[in-house]
């Protein structure tokens, strides 16, 4: 176990040196979407508005938390992974070393966790100050860390299965952009029909907003939304796995 | 000389595409092995299997007499692999990359320092530990891909292609620097299809055509086989014909029998790459 942990760190450790020598433009880059959603649809759109019975920002900030958690650390998981793949081609290093698939895939998340918790907790940083209602507590990280480690290996997932650029860039139109919209981010699925919203439920995003809103807000926390996040994680691993395991036939 | 590899009806399809078929073969510890074939030849999927990326499918490979497929992990501690393609993190110095296999080789940390440092030395890269990959020359990149494989002291190293893409001087060094490791007692596996290069360096050669091991001995064993000594005779100025002889009284012989507008002849010491064209009909390299 300690042995495999050890691993796990020796795979984190190129892309923590990696992210050391240009983590300034990182965390901007991952940051502008979330301030303009912030801007946009929280200032802009919802000055007035009222949900459930808080002011529409302090229901939108835990939203746009949830989603950067959701795209930083997907992305910084599957970039660098993608990366290692087909630019610096050095991805066959990690499969030929003693370094166990397990190992590996879980070293390979865990930079787009750290990216995703960067990210995440900046944004949860601005919006503390703009909305004092706002609460955080060890619940609210708990989730927040469990929402990237699940989006990171869904990160890991994609860049094992498509294998081009050009792949990635459908899949971030074809599912990426829709779950950033619908997923419960800025919006109550309370609202939704009932179709619409079992359709929802199907995709990770929704029960990680779910769960880092109620948990910000003080609501009554998603014990099953939560539940469901870990299994999308354990489902996202096991299909690493198997992905690693098909590529080398 | 033990046998360090042995392959044992070595096959491997793509789909229904056969890249390798019944590839029988042994390398002896301490040896400089060259595989020698066009692109598209077998040579790298051979090497993909022997390093425990891709799964034979059937047959067998045993390494320092591990199985590849059921003990992947005895067969990784004693390979170094160095890709045909350029492996490293192109974002990171040469130091960092080494010590990055280092970690994944479980060197721990004073090892790892002292090791770097030695390394550094044996590939005459000591002045460029803190330089970006990027900022290199091919061969010095080259060669701080090697290294990255020798962290963990190998026995036996990879080499795909390992001179391609580089010049007359990044090549000649490179050389050499296979030479000492095999001095050293690495026993090295090295692909290419530049001939002049398994003459150069190789103890002995296997030939592979269409996924098959076509020829296998030394090199000299190989040319005279084929015969010593190589008669070029260019017939009309456009197409040149070959005929190969045990010795230079023969093939003078030979001379004296062609008609006198035979065109331009050459006598000349057979090589590899006749061996080659002969027994496939081809030119190395795809022409």
């Amino acid at each position: 176990m300690l042995n495999a942990l050890k691993d796990v760190y020796s795979v984190l450790w190129v892309d923590l040196r990696n992210l050391r020598r240009h983590w300034r433009s990182t965390l901007a880059t991952s940051l502008v979407q979330p301030i303009l959603y912030l801007v946009a649809f929280g200032y802009g759109l919802g000055g007035g508005i009222n949900v459930g019975g808080v002011s529409y920002l302090a229901f939108v900030i835990p939203g746009i938390v949830a989603l950067t958690s959701f795209s930083a650390s997907f992305n910084g998981a599957a970039s660098k992974l993608q990366v290692d793949r087909f630019f610096y081609k050095s991805f066959d290093e990690f499969l030929m070393s003693p370094v166990s698939l397990y190992s590996i895939v879980v070293g390979k998340a865990l930079i787009g966790v750290v990216r995703g918790l960067i990210s995440s907790g900046a944004i949860l940083l601005v919006g503390f100050i703009l909305s004092p209602t706002l609460m955080v507590n060890p619940l609210l990280l708990l989730v927040l860390f469990t929402s990237c480690f699940v989006f990171a290996l869904f990160g890991v997932l994609i860049a094992l299965v498509i294998n081009s650029h050009q792949g990635m860039s459908t899949f971030s139109n074809l599912v990426m952009l829709p779950m950033t919209f619908l997923c419960g981010t800025f919006f109550s699925l309370s609202q939704l029909p009932e179709a619409a919203k079992a359709m929802l439920y199907v995709l990770p995003l929704t029960h990680s907003s779910e769960s880092v809103r109620a948990a910000a807000l003080g609501q009554p926390f998603p014990w099953l939304s939560f539940l469901a996040l870990l299994g999308f994680g354990i489902g996202f691993f096991i299909g690493c796995i198997v992905a690693l395991k098909k590529a080398s036939v | 000389m033990g046998e360090f590899i042995v392959t044992e009806k070595l096959t491997k399809f793509y789909g229904t595409v056969q890249a390798v078929q019944d590839l029988d073969l042994q390398i002896h510890s301490g040896e400089i092995f060259g595989f020698l074939g066009p692109n598209g030849a077998g040579k790298t999927t051979t090497i993909r299997v022997m390093t425990t990326l891709t799964k034979p499918t059937s047959g067998s490979v045993r390494i320092n007499g591990f199985d590849v497929v059921n003990e992947p992990d005895k067969v990784k501690n004693v390979i170094g692999v160095v890709q045909q393609h350029l492996s490293l993190d192109r974002d990171l110095t040469v130091r960092e990359n080494m010590e990055f296999h280092a970690r994944l080789h479980h060197l721990g940390a004073a090892e790892r320092k002292k090791r770097i440092s030695e390394l550094l030395e044996y590939v005459e890269l000591a002045d460029c530990a803190n330089r970006m990959v990027d900022t290199l020359s091919g061969g010095m990149k080259k060669r701080a891909a090697i290294v990255c494989s020798l962290l963990h002291e190998p026995k036996v190293l990879f080499l795909d292609e390992p001179t391609v893409g580089l010049d007359a001087q990044g090549r000649r060094r490179l050389w050499d620097l296979v030479r000492r490791l095999n001095l050293d007692g690495t026993t090295i596996f090295l692909t290419t299809h530049y001939i002049e290069e398994a003459e150069a360096l190789c103890h002995r050669v296997g030939i592979m055509h269409h996924g098959h091991l076509i020829a296998l001995d030394t090199p000299e064993a190989l040319r005279k086989k084929l015969g010593a000594v190589a008669v070029e005779t260019l017939v009309d100025n456009k197409e040149t014909r070959y005929r190969f002889f045990a010795d230079r009284a023969a093939a003078a012989r030979y001379v004296q029998t062609l008609p006198p507008n035979a065109g331009t002849v050459i006598i000349r010491d057979s090589n590899l790459e006749d061996v080659f064209v002969e027994q496939t009909g081809e030119k190395v390299g795809g022409a």
